[in-house]
């Protein structure tokens, strides 16, 4: 087809005939990402309790904790216990983040045999949340990168405000494939694209990923949309027509935004899945199982999903 | 892919006030338990109007036995103020409704059709075949007096009695409705159980037997698959949405759980997409934080919860 791809509108239609992944890996961030961004501290019974049903269900990855100090989350501070706590079911992934040496250290000693770390595509945003530029961030990976790399512990790569950050405003789609392309290099097996504010648009996302897919192979992205302008889903299924496999999602949608109180951020894991069997594509969850992890951490928070298919079902 | 055109454009939105089917209006009595005001109905739709909307749904000439809701139809279709170049359509489901409607100043009506013979039953207590006969009657007055008649079909992806709904009966009610003489068919996943996949296999098989140009969507977002599915739609070539501003309108079969998308997160979609909708999003969102206050609820739009908070 002789389509020009520059063209947002173009874009769109010439997807449309495109075959889909028969298979999606389904990356659950809820107990990290997600538990991260919730107001309530959360028991290390609980949390362990919900990565164990979470498990169950047939989920593939699931990010189970963060060695960064307590002193800035304190949500995690149970990180050691967590790791130790949890029921690790052969087959199943259960990466950590890890800001540093120090922490990977930390992570690896209580068992941890996945780690991750990430970069901003945003010099603005960088430099507010962790002091220093994308470069230097990047460089402070370096230690981890050596250890893991000497330890046999694959890396994922996070890439943050892939289209738009809540400071600089639009994000240059050569500077998120900047940034990807330095974390895939430095030895990431995996890169996550995240639109940390969930202000993409199947437009935004398809300019971006062409620019990404230029420099890092399609088989080594992932996408991680967040929903706060309800944008998620469809940028999922452009992100799917592109040839991307592998979502991040939080179950119950889990996690708000941090930078708009009280608007909602991850996507929900349960919304994704639906719409994946829906398209016939296997993703190895079972849709009820994970909806019980889902109505169980909310009854636990007291609050209710960020999950349609959740509040759908329940209401029949 | 036949009937995809090489660029999208001028894709218009159709506004869908609060409820419309009269059996629906049953069900919402229990989740919006005042009756609205006719001075904040008109509020409203002035409001949407000044906000660039081609189409907006003012009302329904349903017997108000059915959807007290409605009763004040007519006060409402001669109390909006009509924007040159809008289209104010208003709900038709038999002739006596259609006299109503005209005398109170109609200029295009609309009839709704279902896929599922069990809902048709159920909700308007007659077969499809029947329900067809009294919009033919409908349609033929409307044409005498060259009064444009949109079509509906409910249930087109999924149905809450029968569960699965083939798509080649969709395409078969649709292509009634159209060859009746219907302009338009807006194609509606009444309990929002579409996925993209099922969106996909229901278009092609309904495209075969009515122009694209003359389909339209109407996605319910209860299991958050309403942006997709429009995306799919516009993928293939439909180039009419149906939304209600802030989301209005729950789903009856599923009790708190959400209904119509909402206009203000399919406009950031396609805006974000370059595609041209003549619609100022502000407005709209203002429009939405007027009824929410008007209906004391929150609004169900991610767009109007988020906006300006993060840009």
């Amino acid at each position: 087809q002789d389509v020009s791809l520059s063209t947002k509108k173009n874009c769109i239609i010439y997807l449309a005939g495109q075959a889909l992944p028969e298979k999606v890996k389904i990356v659950e961030v809820g107990p990290r990402d997600g538990l991260q961004n919730e107001k309530t501290i959360v028991p290390t019974e609980t949390k362990i309790h919900l990565i164990d049903m979470l498990s169950a269900s047939g989920l593939p990855v699931i990010e189970a904790t963060s060695f960064v100090s307590p002193k800035w989350v304190p949500q995690m501070a149970d990180q050691v216990e967590v790791m130790k706590g949890i029921g690790r079911i052969p087959g199943v992934s259960y990466p950590v983040l890890t800001p540093n040496l120090k922490g990977f250290q930390a992570a690896v000693k209580a068992g941890a045999s996945e780690v991750a770390i990430f970069g901003a595509a945003s010099e603005l945003f960088s430099k507010k949340n962790i002091n220093c530029s994308v470069d230097e961030s990047l460089q402070r990976f370096n230690d981890v990168m050596k250890a893991a790399k000497e330890a046999g512990v694959p890396v994922r790569g996070y890439v943050s405000c892939v289209v738009g950050c809540p400071y600089e405003g639009k994000v240059a789609p050569e500077k998120v494939a900047y940034v990807a392309k330095r974390l895939y290099s430095m030895g990431c097996y995996e890169i996550s694209l995240g639109d940390t504010i969930g202000v993409g648009t199947p437009g935004s996302m398809i300019e971006m990923l062409e620019a990404v897919s230029k420099e890092v192979p399609i088989s080594a992205l992932a996408v991680h949309c967040h929903d706060t302008y309800g944008q998620a889903l469809a940028n999922i299924l452009v992100a799917l027509q592109m040839g991307i496999g592998v979502v991040d999602s939080s179950v119950a949608g889990l996690g708000g935004c941090p930078y708009a109180q009280g608007a909602s951020g991850n996507v929900a894991t349960e919304d994704v899945v639906y719409m994946l069997h829906g398209l016939g594509i296997q993703t190895g969850v079972d849709l009820s199982k994970l909806m019980d992890a889902g109505a169980f951490i909310c009854r636990t928070l007291n609050r209710k999903s960020n999950s349609k298919v959740a509040q759908a079902v329940c209401k029949l | 892919m036949g009937n995809v055109p090489t660029t999208v454009k001028h894709c218009l939105s159709y506004e869908q006030l609060i409820q419309d089917y009269p059996w629906l209006r049953r069900w919402l009595l229990l989740e919006e338990k005042e009756i609205v005001p006719t001075g904040v109905k008109i509020q409203l739709i002035d409001m949407l109007s000044g906000a660039g909307l081609p189409v907006i749904e003012a009302t329904s000439f349903v017997s108000s036995k059915w959807v007290p809701q409605m009763a004040d139809h007519s006060d409402v279709l001669r109390g909006i103020q009509r924007a040159p170049h809008v289209q104010y359509p208003v709900l038709t489901p038999n002739l006596q409704g259609f006299q109503d409607a005209v005398a109170a100043g109609a200029t295009e009506v609309a009839v709704f059709g279902s896929a599922s013979e069990t809902f048709s039953k159920k909700n308007i207590n007659c077969s499809i075949d029947e329900s067809m006969l009294r919009f033919e009657e409908v349609i033929n007055t409307a044409r005498e007096r060259q009064i444009p008649v949109r079509g509906y079909v409910s249930c087109a992806l999924g149905c809450p009695h029968e569960g699965h709904i083939e798509p080649s009966k969709v395409a078969e009610v649709a292509k009634r409705l159209y060859e009746m003489g219907c302009y338009e068919i807006s194609l509606g996943d009444t309990i929002g159980v579409g996925t993209p996949g099922s969106m996909f296999k229901m278009l092609q098989s309904v495209m075969k037997e009515v122009p694209t140009s003359a389909l339209a969507v109407h996605c319910h977002d209860t299991y958050g698959q309403a942006l997709p599915n429009i995306l799919t739609a516009l993928q293939m070539g439909v180039c009419v949405v149906d939304s209600a501003v802030a989301g209005l309108g729950g789903c009856p079969y599923a009790q708190g759980s959400s209904g119509n998308v909402s206009t203000e997160d399919v406009l950031y979609m396609l805006h974000g997409m370059d595609i041209e909708t003549g619609v100022n999003i502000a407005k709209v969102i203002e429009a939405g934080d007027f009824i929410c206050n008007a209906l004391r609820r929150e609004t169900n739009s991610k767009v109007a919860r988020a906006k300006g908070r993060t840009l």
